[in-house]
């Protein structure tokens, strides 16, 4: 029996929502282990929306506070974290494979001595040990890998782990961090014009390539994402990426994000080997397109032959 | 300024993945192996900065076999001094392995900066740079998309969900290149002649232990065969109602 520490994330106070995704699959591993999840929030102060992480099957919640730590702060926050996987004697320590996670997550495996399986879309337990499974080779193959070390550190794929009910106690806990945030200080972030919805998080990405013929065009797919209801994000293949008319941090694919939707709407994109990298896991593919063999359409779930410009307005 | 680059021999990315016969790897037959495009980024940044800098060097530092000579090369051919490959019959899946055994080349290297990529596009770890920082105690900054570097102390900039975070560091340090911190430049024939006398010297890899073991790699799961709803504006409606009622995710 061993327990599952989740590293949470926050930002400006706040609990980010892919915390419900690590408290997810830490509750996961921690009935496979038979052991309770703990989860651990690094923050200024206290950080709202914590008591969500009961509701989600954490036992506890600990808030470890340090007046450096309202920002990401890489070097205090990897060592509180690894600190108390330390006292703890946990069996595994679960975070995202998020910006600050993908950061974070390789600092507290080498302050444990640890392994990382990073950027996971599946877990299990198996004869005692953590196995997961994660796409290589921009998820041309997925890789089984077996952890022989302890503790088991994992990060997980954004929009992999569907959010389970699966209420505890969540007993809150709050422990002051001493010592220095670090060396590294994160001064803030400027926001993408584009909103704060990043198409690697978004649960429905509507996705532009070539064939909306010019940027301007573009304002159709925006419309169509706020019609969504702010669950949607806008991203692009990366031919309109590299013609300048969208940021890079929109492009979807090898060279972009993968990302992993419930719904990914590709809207005048082909469908190239690379874009395709960055999109297969998503739960659904619906795509538009005026050319009926367009490669898009052997990964699609749902397609429509015709013009963008007819079909996107409905 | 004294900079050293970590990087690795990978596969394509055009590569069409088949696996070998021992149901764990990629086979490489018939595979065109690059130097990792982010650590192209790497390199070229460390060029750069020296060529600012107006003296330095510029060291290039590969784990792998024999074959990785030739990424040392490239990197050489790009402008870098001299090479170090830390030679082993396979690199482990296990990243800080890889890690112990390149913080123990770069350590009392005197370097003023240390440059990885963001990550391989192989094993697609995303985990080595950060690593050997926590090895090595350095301070560390990954996925820097824009550098300033002023005295002693750097600005740096990285991509996050919804915007750039910006992030102060002191030097010396080890950073992690993403796209966009610069354009890479092309070895020109001349580099190319250059690069063949060269040193780069050969030294076994110290991995330690390693604590990941690979049961199996198979191919994606295959989408099942999906549908054309119909043609035009008209199958909008149609769509709408399979999106609700099939495949339930509006
Ligand atoms: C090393 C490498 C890495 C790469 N990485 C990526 C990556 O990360 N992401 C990525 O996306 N690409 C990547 N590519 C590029 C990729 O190969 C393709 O070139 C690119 O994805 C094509 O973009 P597209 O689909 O927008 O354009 P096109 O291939 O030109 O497709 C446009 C589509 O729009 C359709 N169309 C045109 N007009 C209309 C209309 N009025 N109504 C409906 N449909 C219309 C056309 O039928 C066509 O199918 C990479 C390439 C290489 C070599
Ligand atoms: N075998 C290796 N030899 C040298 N550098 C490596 C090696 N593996 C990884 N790296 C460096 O670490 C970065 C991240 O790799 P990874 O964590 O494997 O995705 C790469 O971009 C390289 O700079």
């Amino acid at each position: 029996m061993s327990h599952v520490l989740a590293v949470l994330e926050q930002r400006d106070g706040s609990l980010r929502k892919i915390s419900h995704e690590v408290v997810t699959g830490a509750r996961r591993l921690a009935d496979a282990l038979g052991g309770e999840v703990h989860a651990l929030v690094l923050g200024a102060g206290p950080v709202s929306g914590t008591d969500a992480a009961g509701r989600y099957g954490a036992d506890k919640v600990i808030t470890a506070t340090h007046a450096g730590f309202a920002n990401y702060a890489p070097e205090g926050y990897a060592r509180a974290a690894a600190d108390r996987a330390k006292s703890g004697g946990y069996g595994a320590v679960v975070l995202a494979a998020s910006a600050q996670g993908k950061d974070l997550a390789p600092r507290v495996a080498a302050k444990l001595g640890a392994p990382l399986a990073a950027d996971v879309t599946d877990i299990a337990v198996d004869g005692g040990s953590v196995v997961v499974t994660r796409p290589v080779y921009a998820g041309k193959a997925l890789l089984k890998v077996k952890i022989t070390a302890a503790p088991a550190v994992v990060s997980l794929r954004p929009n992999v782990f569907t959010p389970v009910e699966r209420p505890k106690a969540g007993t809150a806990e709050t422990t002051a961090v001493t010592g220095e945030a670090g060396r590294v200080v994160v001064k803030g972030i400027k926001a993408a014009a584009g909103g704060a919805l990043d198409v690697a998080e978004a649960p429905i990405v509507v996705s532009g390539g070539r064939g909306l013929k010019e940027p301007a065009n573009f304002k159709l797919l925006e419309e169509l994402a706020q019609a969504f209801g702010g669950k949607a994000a806008v991203g692009a293949s990366r031919a309109v990426v590299d013609a300048g008319w969208r940021p890079h941090g929109d492009q979807v694919g090898q060279t972009g994000k993968t990302v992993s939707p419930s719904l990914y709407i590709a809207v005048g994109i082909s469908g190239a080997i690379q874009h395709l990298a960055g999109m297969r896991t998503a739960k659904v593919i619906v795509a538009i397109n005026k050319d009926k063999d367009a490669p898009i359409f052997k990964v699609a779930d749902y397609g429509i032959v015709g013009d963008l410009f007819e079909i996107v307005p409905k | 300024m004294k900079i050293a680059v970590c990087i690795k021999r990978v596969a394509d990315s055009e590569t069409r993945v088949k696996i070998a016969a021992d149901g764990k790897s990629l086979d490489e037959a018939g595979v065109k192996f690059i130097l990792n495009p982010y650590d192209e980024f790497a390199v070229e940044e460390a060029l750069q900065r020296k060529e600012k800098a107006g003296s330095g060097e510029v060291v290039v530092i590969a784990c792998g076999s024999q074959s990785s000579q030739e990424t040392i090369r490239t990197a050489l051919a790009m402008g870098a001094d001299r090479g170090v490959l830390l030679e082993a019959t396979g690199v482990p899946a296990d990243g800080l392995a890889v890690a112990r055994a390149l913080a123990a080349e770069l350590k009392g290297g005197a370097y003023d900066l240390i440059l990885f990529g963001k990550m391989a596009i192989d094993d697609c770890n995303h985990q080595v740079g950060p690593m050997v920082a926590e090895l090595l105690d350095l301070p560390c900054v990954t996925c820097v998309a824009h550098l300033t570097i002023d005295g002693g102390k750097g600005t740096a900039e990285r991509e996050v969900e919804g915007g750039m975070e910006e992030v102060e560091f002191p030097l010396p340090a080890l950073l992690t290149a993403d796209k966009g911190l610069n354009e890479p430049r092309y070895p020109a024939l001349k580099g190319i002649m250059a690069a063949k006398k060269k040193p780069l010297e050969v030294k076994p890899a110290a991995f330690g232990a390693a604590g990941l073991e690979i049961l199996a790699m198979t191919p994606p799961p295959e989408r099942k065969e999906g549908r054309i709803v119909g043609e035009g504006a008209a199958a909008v409606p149609a769509l709408l109602k399979l999106l609700r009622e099939e495949a339930k995710v509006l």
